[in-house]
């Protein structure tokens, strides 16, 4: 028997270009779907699997708007069986207020149950990009952390995990319990089924409203960067452009 | 904002990675990124490294302006362990009167500062652009979000300031004149508890060019077709001494191995040319090669958002223009090499 929590993020899925609001502090989501971070996605997925293999009780905790009981239920159509939702007024929270925030609620659900053998993360947000979260909690909590991980073997005591660096693999070995940061590319998060749906439409979600804060980076404004390249010169049609293309890689010093 | 603003007493200090090469190319972005903010206040810089300062790396830190080196001894341990390496430079910053931290954006350098931030209990800005004081405590910064698709500018107040820095937004520029560096070593000894994670093993995996290192990328998305359809692409990749990327569509159909990805959530990659086969062009992927020195792309659909995202464009089937490219470049190489 298992016990994995995994917090998830809800993000918006922006399109070719992302688009501000007239007071560019924000995205526009306006036209815009949402998702789980695509990180966090790979490690509800790998939860799952964990707990598939050893049995147990996979959590999905999500700090976020009233909204983000989406996310909470498309990871319980993918097997999360307990779902906890720490309730935002939508305004962005802090990587450091958001980390508080997770260890108050995961010390009163393990003063009651008992410790999480293992919490995932994912290794950033797509959206905000802060990197910190996962440290964060797992510091407070005095447990080890590892970041970038995108292989994960659990054992009774300890957890295998391996991050990409140079060409190879570094190996950590973590005492349990422990938390990881998973990345995407450590497996490949299965499609909800119908009856994954059905039940996740059903499920209860322990939700805890919170305060508002102000964290201590203030935001002025939001910018789309300026791209290097506007817009392509279209070389030729179909295979007819060809020699014109080889052309432009000789000059390069491509084809040598 | 004027050139110099105020003076002040403390320094910069700036987590600089190496390998069998010196200084890491996201280290040296890093310095840059350092020196500038100190600049801001005529704040001296200070560069620290976990073990020894080698030629190489004391000359690129001499280049790049670096006040003084400090080789960080951190005892019982010669392997990275990311609290045991916050720790240390937390102890160091505390001999200095440290203003800023920063570190390059890397796994390690995002996760020391991340550790450093939560045994601190400072505040820690990732993915830094650029950043200068504009008073004794309070910093104006830009960093990327959306992996750089999105810029915030946001103004801060810590001391010392924690940032890591943006490796595909950051120039590694040499200073405008060479720093005589001081070298100098600092001892830490951690506890057994800064020790609970550190790298037991490293395995090579080797073969293949490295897609982060590539000079030449080939990219493949939907457009592709299928597993199969990615043979005319390999050959391709093989006559042009590249390496093959993908798009998200492609690892999450299943074609290729989530190492090949290119993107926010894959590989970031900066080739010399990054050829895109039957790729859209969704933020996702730009996000990963926008540092590409030139982009061509292959699209059916003219309109395909790449196309605002390339330098040079074929309209056409991948299928048809990627096979007539091989034979086009296999002709012109024997052609070349032919006799007279």
């Amino acid at each position: 028997m298992v016990r994995v929590l995994v917090c998830v993020k809800r993000v918006a899925m922006v399109g070719a270009r992302i688009v501000l609001t007239a007071d560019e502090t924000e995205v526009d989501v306006r036209q815009l779907g949402f998702t789980i971070s695509p990180h966090e996605e790979c490690a509800v997925e790998e939860a799952v699997r964990i707990v598939e293999q050893r049995g147990g009780v996979v959590t999905v905790l999500t700090l976020g708007p009233i909204e983000a009981a989406d996310q909470l239920r498309d990871a319980a159509s993918i097997g999360a069986n307990e779902l906890v939702h720490l309730v935002t007024d939508g305004k962005e929270w802090d990587p450091s207020a958001t980390a508080d925030a997770i260890v108050d609620a995961l010390r009163r659900h393990e003063d009651l149950n008992g410790p999480y053998d293992l919490i995932l993360f994912g290794n950033e947000a797509a959206d905000t990009g802060d990197y910190q979260v996962g440290v964060r909690v797992a510091f407070a909590l005095g447990r080890p952390c590892v970041n970038g991980v995108k292989n994960l073997v659990v054992g009774e005591e300890t957890v295998v995990a391996k991050r990409e660096f140079r060409g190879g693999d570094e190996l950590y070995e973590l005492a349990l319990p422990s938390v990881v940061g998973v990345k995407e590319g450590i497996n490949l998060p299965r499609y909800p089924s119908l009856p994954g749906r059905v039940r996740a439409k059903k499920m209860a979600i322990e939700e805890t409203p919170l305060e508002g804060h102000r964290g201590p980076v203030k935001l002025e404004r939001l910018r789309v960067p300026s791209e290097p390249r506007e817009r392509a010169e279209i070389i030729g049609h179909g295979v007819d452009a060809v020699e014109a293309l080889v052309d432009l890689f000789e000059q390069w010093g491509v084809v040598a | 904002m004027s050139e110099t603003t105020h003076e002040s007493t403390g320094v910069v200090l700036c987590l600089v990675e190496y390998d069998d090469d010196g200084v890491i190319d996201s280290s040296l972005r890093a310095i840059s990124f350092a020196r500038s903010l100190g600049s801001s206040s005529n704040t001296p810089l200070v560069a620290a490294t976990v073990g020894a300062v080698s030629p190489s790396i004391l000359t690129a830190l001499q280049t790049f302006g670096v006040d003084e080196a400090i080789e960080l001894v951190i005892e019982g341990v010669d392997t990275y362990a990311p609290l045991a390496w916050a720790r240390s430079l937390e102890q160091l910053s505390q001999s200095l009167a440290t203003r800023a931290i920063v570190a390059a954006g890397t796994d390690r350098g995002n996760e020391v500062m991340a550790y450093l931030g939560a045994a601190t209990g400072l505040p820690m800005v990732a993915n830094c652009l650029r950043a200068s004081w504009s008073d004794a405590t309070t910093i104006a910064l830009s960093r990327q979000r959306w992996a750089g698709s999105l810029i915030e500018d946001a103004v801060f107040d810590g001391v010392p300031a924690l940032l890591t820095v943006a490796f595909d937004g950051v120039a590694a520029e040499p200073a405008s004149t060479p720093a005589p560096t001081k070298v100098r070593d600092f001892h830490f000894s951690p506890s057994e508890d800064d020790l609970g994670v550190k790298v037991a093993e490293w395995i090579g995996r080797g073969g293949g060019v490295a897609l982060a290192d590539a000079r030449v990328v080939v990219g493949g998305g939907r457009g592709v077709g299928s597993e199969e359809g990615f043979g005319p692409l390999d050959e391709l990749a093989g006559l042009l001494g590249a390496a093959v990327g993908v798009s998200r569509a492609v690892t999450s159909a299943g074609w290729r191995p989530h190492a090949q990805q290119v993107g926010q959530t894959g590989t970031r990659i900066s080739p010399d040319l990054y050829l895109a086969c039957g790729i859209s062009g969704a933020t996702q992927h730009l996000a990963g090669c926008r540092s590409a020195k030139r982009v061509v792309t292959i699209n059916t659909d003219p309109d395909a958002p790449f196309l605002s995202r390339a330098d040079y464009a074929v309209v056409g089937d991948v299928a048809v223009i990627i096979p007539a490219l091989v034979e086009a470049i296999k002709a012109r190489k024997s052609g070349r090499a032919g006799p007279a």
